[in-house]
């Protein structure tokens, strides 16, 4: 079933990547690349459908670009950061780690870290309040009562 | 951050270019003469991305028209275009442009970051691209930005 799902997924997404160009590469290996550096870009247009004007090829330019530098033998790394340098971390879909978005990756542990450390106050508050102490002269009362109690 | 995400419009995707030079080119005019990135050299410039598929661009043409005539320099750059439209276009609409680059296959464009028509940059004197604005010019964006940062980067 697995291998199934796997099997159609690259079948898809091969055809979704394809569009109406058709790329021949020297092996799978390139291919492979092809498709996943495809996925991992965001095409910068279809973001926002109120740019009417804007040329739509352009996602189709930027694949032949991934894939003319592909056979130039140019490792994924630089093809990313050649359209990095163009167009910046958004064409990526997950955002890389840097000053502008040190918030955006660590938030969820600050808010973590900042409700737990506020529950945990809670809690502690709650533990004092159900467990008064209590002073030496109160502690002398509850001492003669229990000797009262107990039987001689 | 939610809300400060929701204010900011999501076509304005900032340019890692500004600040930085303008990329090399080896580009024809509309007229056929050759022409590279020293085009922007000694002079701060504006460079239009627009082309005459492009109905936004039409819209801002006007903008275009009354920058020129308040002696703002533009360079245009004509994206995935026909020589004779634009032609016809420059003609029937007036010509804003000192130069137009002609880009057929959009590969220059590319290395401008441009994902859509019209766009516009502002380079300075060095060369320095300072300034992109994403989408037709209003006189909004005239009057409040791009004027007044050609004026501080003429001094």
């Amino acid at each position: 079933m697995r291998l199934l799902i796997t099997l159609m997924l690259i079948l898809f997404s091969s055809i979704v990547v394809a569009g109406s160009v058709q790329y021949e590469f020297d092996d799978v290996k390139q291919e492979t690349r092809f498709i996943s550096l495809s996925e991992e870009l965001r095409c910068l247009v279809c973001q926002n459908q109120s740019l009417a004007d804007s040329n739509a090829a352009l996602a189709q330019d930027l694949r032949s670009e991934v894939f003319k530098q592909i056979k130039q033998g140019k490792t994924d790394e630089q093809i990313i950061d050649f359209l990095v340098s163009r167009y910046g971390d958004f064409v990526l879909y997950e955002p890389p780690m840097n000053l502008g978005t040190v918030l955006l990756w660590f938030s969820p542990l600050i808010l973590l870290i900042l409700i737990g450390s506020y529950l945990f106050g809670i809690l502690r508050q709650q533990k004092k309040q159900s467990q008064p102490e209590l002073n030496t002269e109160q502690q002398a009362k509850i001492n003669a009562l229990l000797n009262k109690v107990e039987p001689d | 951050m939610l809300l400060v995400g929701l204010s900011k419009d999501p076509s304005q995707v900032p340019s890692p270019l500004v600040g930085k030079p303008v990329p090399t080119f080896q580009l024809e005019t509309l007229t056929g003469t050759p022409q590279d990135q020293n085009i922007f050299n000694q002079q701060v410039s504006l460079l239009n991305v627009w082309a005459t598929w492009c109905q936004s661009c039409r819209a801002e043409h006007e903008q275009l028209m009354l920058l020129a005539k308040q002696g703002v320099r533009i360079i245009g750059l004509d994206y995935k275009d026909e020589r004779e439209s634009a032609e016809a276009w420059l003609t029937d609409l007036g010509d804003p442009y000192e130069t137009v680059l002609f880009d057929d296959d959009g590969v220059t464009a590319i290395d401008w970051g441009v994902y859509g028509t019209p766009e516009t940059f502002i380079v300075d004197q060095q060369g320095i691209i300072r300034y992109k604005h994403i989408g037709p010019i209003s006189k909004q964006d005239m009057t409040e930005i791009i004027l007044p940062l050609i004026e501080q980067l003429s001094l």
